[in-house]
């Protein structure tokens, strides 16, 4: 397994290629961006060398972080299996962490299958600077790492406001500090429960049991939103992700064909070449719901739904310090047919979609998956500590 | 039968930023050479989020106020996709559902008497690139790119050329003083949407829109020739109209077909995530108001009562950093009319012989006002003043100073003065000789001198009629 696209000597810390790295190559696993070399880096990854820490190099993604966990891109044509790279790098004890994009939860879903964490922290936390982005209002920097203090350290490296990002909140820094979790209360979700494999139940009944013995009352309770949460989630990433990839048209810069005739020949060709069959799905499906005589239904619906469903969570809130729900379907990774990704995608986010969607932490850790309402990451990293110290 | 033109108009203007409305590189007057004010963010790289101007909104607020438009406190940008080379994101950002101004309303005066014309919305934008076809290639040039625009979408008010072009005159003297836009060339462009009707009519006719042109004079003659183009299809049944966009060509003065409605693009206009909505609170909006210049007809109407020039108007009224400078140096107590001829003849003149402009002017209110009181008590004469003042335009020196340091400001009694006189008319026979003469031009030679020994200072009116005197 190779893990990099392309490697540094001596680092600490692995950057996925959808961050930008300065004169680093940066493919965002797709052929369309063959060539581009950055002439910045991405905030979170100068706050890091700032620190002291250095970048390891650039690690495989799925061509956009579309895909379930990296399976489908530029570089896989080339290579067989990068799939998780971030998280089986940090899994081989190689780098202490790595940064990943959280789009539509292939990072969580690689923690998972890998066996190591990854926090998808509060939208606007951590500075979208430098993110090769494709869902503006979703997607967030995240970390991966073995385990909760792993991931602390480096939150409270790269998190703070940057002006340089105009969804950035004001505040300079956030608390995640790990500390005493008895007496909290988590809410199991029976709708995602009874969607998983018995092996996934298995494991997040293990993960309940060892917060149970950390003084934590674990309830199991109906939240039915999620193919709701899901479908307004799926409507505007492939919107968003649909316009903001529309800039890869072979004028500027990274790939264009070969063979054009005219500037219409120049778009359509280089595209057609340049992106993947996932990457022209999700374009088709975005174009459609942003169309004259779909917006109202599609696009703007999900703007009411994310609205709606922000409000029944900070409720459910009330009553709850997490929520704890299954990360995927399959405790193991099953391959499948890129012509059945987006089908395969859209099935799996529905257990991620909610943190895209209003943009709350979400922490994928032994297998299983915390949530909770805004600023909770101390929360749900001292809720993970005390049962992966159980579970050691 | 007669026919009533119906017009409406949606004007793009380029604000005068120092930078562009989303990055930090410079504005539109900056760049000489292509592609020379570019950085990722406007060229469309991928990592860089716009971060937004918000000079841009004070203008933008500025341009509403002086049409009298509502301001709105929330206000949101969304994007406006369609691929074209010039469009380095294939997609512009723009307003589509909270514009930052709507329902306004512009008078103005035209042969047909006064007219009102309803202002429907302004919002702001970005400004796409430039191709440059040359040869075999086409060529991009991104310096235009996200140059902050705001577009002046007007109802359909207009009911002939000649207050289309007094309305764009309007709107161009005021953003001049306004400190909004100069409107340079190209700096303003129109799109002009177009019916006719029978006179008397309510229902509309089938609407035309010509595109992005930029001369006045472009604009009045395409109106003239859409208009009868219209006037035939309906009267001769020449054609048959359909809704569709135009190009006008100027060599040839007629409009050519581009798109109809059942091949315009769908924009897919959605919100922008990458920027927040900007909320216009009491206080800022109080900060904007405070800062705005006066509407540029009372303000013309002050000068006018101020005893300035017609002619001094025009120059003042379009230039708003010299209008300042004017009101500032009367605010502090000059007298407008001394103080214009102060700037607009004396501090012109002076950087006019260094081949510079009044744009170039960088004299402070306090250093002019200083200049002009000095000459006003009696302290000096307005030839020193003179002196001072160029050596304040041309070197920023302390006028007090200067003036002590060259003796500018030396009183002389009659006695001094005679004794000079006396000199003069002993060192200068020849000229006195000819002024016994009947030469007069003599007398001017002999004054001259005189000032030379007196080094500029001493009131002149005194000199000469003791100089008169004496010869």
């Amino acid at each position: 397994m190779k893990y990099y696209n392309v490697k540094t000597d001596g680092g600490n810390i692995a950057v996925d290629d959808t961050i930008l790295v300065k004169d680093i190559e940066a493919l965002a696993g797709s052929k369309i961006l063959e060539g581009f070399v950055p002439l910045f880096s991405a905030e979170a990854v100068t706050r890091l060398e700032e620190k002291g820490y250095k970048i390891s190099g650039k690690t495989h993604v799925g061509e956009f972080g579309l895909d379930l966990l990296g399976e489908f891109s530029y570089y896989a044509e080339k290579e067989t299996d990068l799939k998780g790279a971030a998280a089986e790098l940090v899994k081989s004890g190689e780098v202490k962490a790595a940064l990943g994009v959280d789009l539509n939860g292939a990072t969580r879903r690689a923690a998972a299958v890998s066996n190591v964490s990854f926090l998808k922290p509060t939208y606007g936390t951590v500075s979208r600077y430098g993110v090769i982005s494709c869902a503006a209002s979703g997607e967030q920097i995240g970390v991966y790492a073995d385990g909760a203090k792993a991931i602390k350290e480096i939150m409270e490296t790269i998190a703070g406001h940057d002006d340089k990002d105009g969804t950035s909140l004001k505040n300079d820094s956030y608390d995640y500090s790990i500390g005493d979790v008895s007496g909290k209360k988590v809410a199991i979700i029976k709708e995602l429960l009874s969607a998983a494999d018995e092996k996934t139940q298995e494991k997040i009944k293990a993960f309940a049991d060892n917060l149970k013995k950390n003084g934590v009352t674990v309830e199991e309770i109906s939240f039915d939103v999620f193919d709701v949460v899901n479908t307004a989630w799926q409507i505007l990433m492939t919107a968003e992700t649909c316009n903001n990839v529309s800039r890869y048209d072979g004028v500027k810069f990274g790939y264009r064909a070969k063979e054009y005739k005219n500037i219409d020949e120049l778009y359509v060709n280089s595209r057609t070449e340049g992106f993947n069959f996932l990457t022209k799905a999700v374009i088709l499906y975005g174009s459609d719901v942003l169309s004259k005589g779909r917006y109202e239904d599609c696009y703007d619906k999900s703007l009411k739904v994310r609205r709606v469903i922000k409000e029944k969570f900070d409720e459910l809130m009330n009553s709850y310090d997490a929520i704890l729900t299954p990360v995927c379907s399959k405790a193991s990774y099953e391959s499948y047919e890129i012509s059945d990704a987006f089908a395969k995608v859209f099935e799996e986010s529905k257990f991620t979609a909610l943190a895209n969607l209003i943009g709350i932490p979400a922490l994928s850790t032994c297998g299983v998956q915390l949530m909770g309402k805004h600023f909770s990451e101390a929360t749900l990293l001292s809720l993970a500590y005390s049962a992966e110290k159980e579970g050691k | 039968m007669n026919y009533e033109l119906v017009i409406g108009l949606e004007t793009h203007v380029e604000l005068d930023t120092n930078s562009k409305i989303f990055c930090s590189c410079g504005g539109h007057s900056s760049p000489k050479e292509a592609n020379d004010c570019v950085c990722p963010a406007c060229s469309g790289m991928p990592g860089m989020l716009p971060v937004m101007n918000k000079r841009v909104v004070e203008l933008a607020v500025t341009a509403g106020l002086m049409l009298n438009c509502e301001i709105s406190r929330y206000t949101t940008f969304d994007k406006k996709n369609y691929y074209y080379p010039d469009l380095p994101c294939a997609y512009q950002i723009t307003q589509l559902n909270h514009p930052i101004c709507t329902n306004g309303l512009v008078s103005l005066k035209t042969s047909g008497g006064a007219r009102d014309i309803r202002i429907k919305q302004i919002h702001m934008e970005e400004d796409a690139g430039k191709l440059v076809h040359g040869g075999k290639y086409s060529y991009v040039d991104f310096n235009r790119t996200s140059v902050p625009l705001i577009e002046i979408v007007t109802q359909p008010d207009f009911r002939s050329a000649e207050e289309v072009v007094t309305y764009l005159n309007k709107l161009k003297s005021m953003f001049r003083s306004g400190g909004i836009s100069e409107c340079e060339e190209g700096a303003m462009r129109c799109d002009v949407n177009i019916s006719v009707r029978p006179e008397g009519s309510e229902k509309f006719g089938v609407r035309t829109e010509i595109k992005n042109m930029s001369s006045f004079e472009a604009i009045e003659k395409a109106i003239r020739y859409e208009a009868q183009r219209h006037i035939d299809a309906i009267e001769f049944e020449t054609e048959e109209l359909v809704q569709e966009t135009r190009r006008f060509d100027d060599a040839s003065g007629k409009t050519f077909a581009m798109r109809n409605k059942e091949t315009e693009a769908d924009y897919r206009y959605f919100p922008d995530a990458n920027l927040m909505p900007i909320v216009i609170d009491d206080e800022w909006l109080e900060e904007i108001k405070a800062n705005k210049p006066e509407a540029v007809d009372e303000k013309a109407e002050d000068y006018r009562l101020a005893g300035i020039s017609d002619k001094e108007i025009d120059m003042l009224i379009s230039n708003h950093k010299i209008s300042k400078l004017l009101d500032d140096v009367v605010e502090k107590g000059a007298r407008a009319k001394d103080a214009a001829a102060w700037i607009l003849t004396d501090c012109a003149g002076i950087l006019r012989k260094d081949g510079k402009s009044l744009n170039d002017l960088t004299i402070t209110a306090e250093k002019l006002y200083a200049i002009i009181k000095m000459v006003d008590s009696g302290d000096i004469n307005r030839n020193a003043g003179k002196k001072i003042l160029i050596a304040v335009v041309e070197n920023d020196v302390d006028p007090a100073e200067f003036c002590k340091e060259n003796g500018l400001d030396k009183k002389f009694d009659s006695s001094q003065i005679e004794t000079v006189i006396e000199k003069v008319i002993a060192e200068n026979t020849q000229a006195v000789t000819d002024y016994k003469n009947g030469k007069v031009k003599a007398l001017q030679a002999l004054f001259g001198a005189c000032m030379k020994e007196l080094k500029g200072a001493g009131d002149p009116a005194v000199i000469k009629s003791l100089l008169e005197a004496k010869l």
